[in-house]
């Protein structure tokens, strides 16, 4: 296969990725690494480092929309990121000591983990009662337009959040991906904040922690222009014209084939780190 | 006539509008630099054969930016994807930048703190030799 064919093929599955990734909300990554470890056999390494880069367009493309609606809280996600950046450097630096079929083995599970994410039943917390000593010193607590105007929420357990969240940083820097599942479950479950803000919050942390790590990658030669260009381009065009779609249509349907997509994908990447073939 | 560095010029611009617009051409400038690139190495390579199934790293001239550099002046379709990429990650770093700022007019000086904190720990991933 010469490079001409091999680009328009990624260019296409990165395509798919982005506009899957953007419609069920839990970004392109998550298709790309498996499509080019598993279908193109190419080593995971480059694998991540493109889809970094496809990580880092996706959330900037999406957050310049939701920042105008004044639902992202920029504070919260500002703290946040020093848990998520310290997570994703340390993530990143430990790419080069852990064999790559022990990675596949984590993304598999990681993968696993958010199938089950989707299937979850979303509860809405809008908490104004007994807030965090530690919330109220660094004023996380904020409010958010809805239609009927603008509703005060107060934020919990800001230490247990930030743990999750460093944890969800590491993953994000080892893995190559947003990990905005993790980031979604820190602050509904632990932090319990309403799922709105949550979401883009999550979204506007995915590019920062990203970036931390993406500089790492890019510099120990993970970031192959060949491959990026493809993959960012495609994933990009993707979520955009995901974007346009999710306004008009009902997607419902989507989700659990989406889910029985993501566990076969989990158990393919399980099973080839296993048996060390990745 | 409005400073740019008065609290009022940002007041009225609103700093999220601001950023938001940064976030939107940065992901813009760089998939355009990224599409001429991958056009000229397209024309160049594209009927080599590609090479991913073993890891050997990328040579200097695509992963430092030196190298990318004097990529460019050379037209290399490569470097100038390199470029383009580079943008990209540097997007949201510049969005640090900007909250820090916005965060000194809005005179927030604990969160000017905490935003130096994230600014510090990218900088340290990139100038800290963690490359390797």
């Amino acid at each position: 296969m010469i490079i001409l064919v091999f680009t328009m093929i990624i260019l296409t599955g990165a395509f798919v990725a982005g506009l899957l990734g953007s419609l069920t909300g839990l970004g392109g990554g998550f298709i790309i690494i498996p499509l080019l470890t598993l279908v193109f056999h190419i080593d995971i390494r480059y694998a991540i480092g493109s889809s970094l880069v496809a990580v880092i367009a996706t959330s900037s493309g999406s957050a310049a929309a939701y920042v105008k609606e004044g639902i992202t809280n920029i504070r919260l996600g500002m703290f946040l990121e020093i848990a998520t950046t310290t997570g994703a450097v340390t993530g990143a630096v430990l790419t080069a000591y852990i064999p790559t079929s022990m990675i596949a083995i984590l993304f598999g599970i990681l993968l696993l983990f958010s199938a089950a994410m989707t299937l979850r039943k979303k509860e809405d917390h809008i908490e104004t009662t007994k807030t965090n000593h530690l919330a109220e010193k660094l004023r996380l607590n904020s409010s958010y337009p809805t239609a009927a105007g603008k509703v005060a929420y107060t934020v919990h357990h800001v230490p247990g959040g930030y743990l999750m969240m460093t944890l969800a940083g590491l993953l994000s820097g080892l893995l190559g991906v947003g990990s905005g599942a993790l980031k979604v479950l820190a602050m509904d479950h632990v932090m319990r904040i309403p799922f709105k803000v949550s979401t883009t919050t999550s979204n506007f942390m995915i590019g920062v922690t990203a970036a931390a790590s993406a500089v790492i990658y890019f510099q120990r030669g993970y970031i192959d222009p060949g491959l990026s260009m493809p993959v960012m381009l495609g994933v990009l065009a993707g979520a955009f014209v995901g974007s346009r779609v999710l306004v008009q249509s009902d997607i419902k349907w989507l989700k659990p084939l989406f889910t029985a997509i993501l566990i076969v994908l989990a158990m393919e990447m399980i099973y080839n780190g296993w048996f060390k073939k990745i | 006539m409005k400073h740019v560095f008065s609290r009022i010029y940002w007041q009225d611009k609103d700093i999220e509008i601001v950023i938001g617009r940064l976030l939107r051409y940065g992901v813009l400038l760089s998939g355009i630099v990224t599409l001429v690139g991958g056009s000229i190495y397209l024309l160049r390579h594209g009927n080599t054969l590609p090479r991913y199934h073993t890891f050997t790293g990328e040579p200097k001239d695509v992963s430092s930016l030196s190298g990318v550099f004097q990529g460019i002046a050379g037209l290399q379709g490569r470097a100038i994807i390199q470029l383009g990429i580079l943008l990209l990650i540097a997007t949201p770093i510049a969005r640090i930048v900007f909250s820090v700022i916005a965060f000194v007019l809005e005179k927030d000086y604990l969160y000017v703190v905490i935003t130096l904190i994230v600014l510090i720990v990218i900088g340290f991933s990139i100038r800290g030799g963690l490359g390797g």
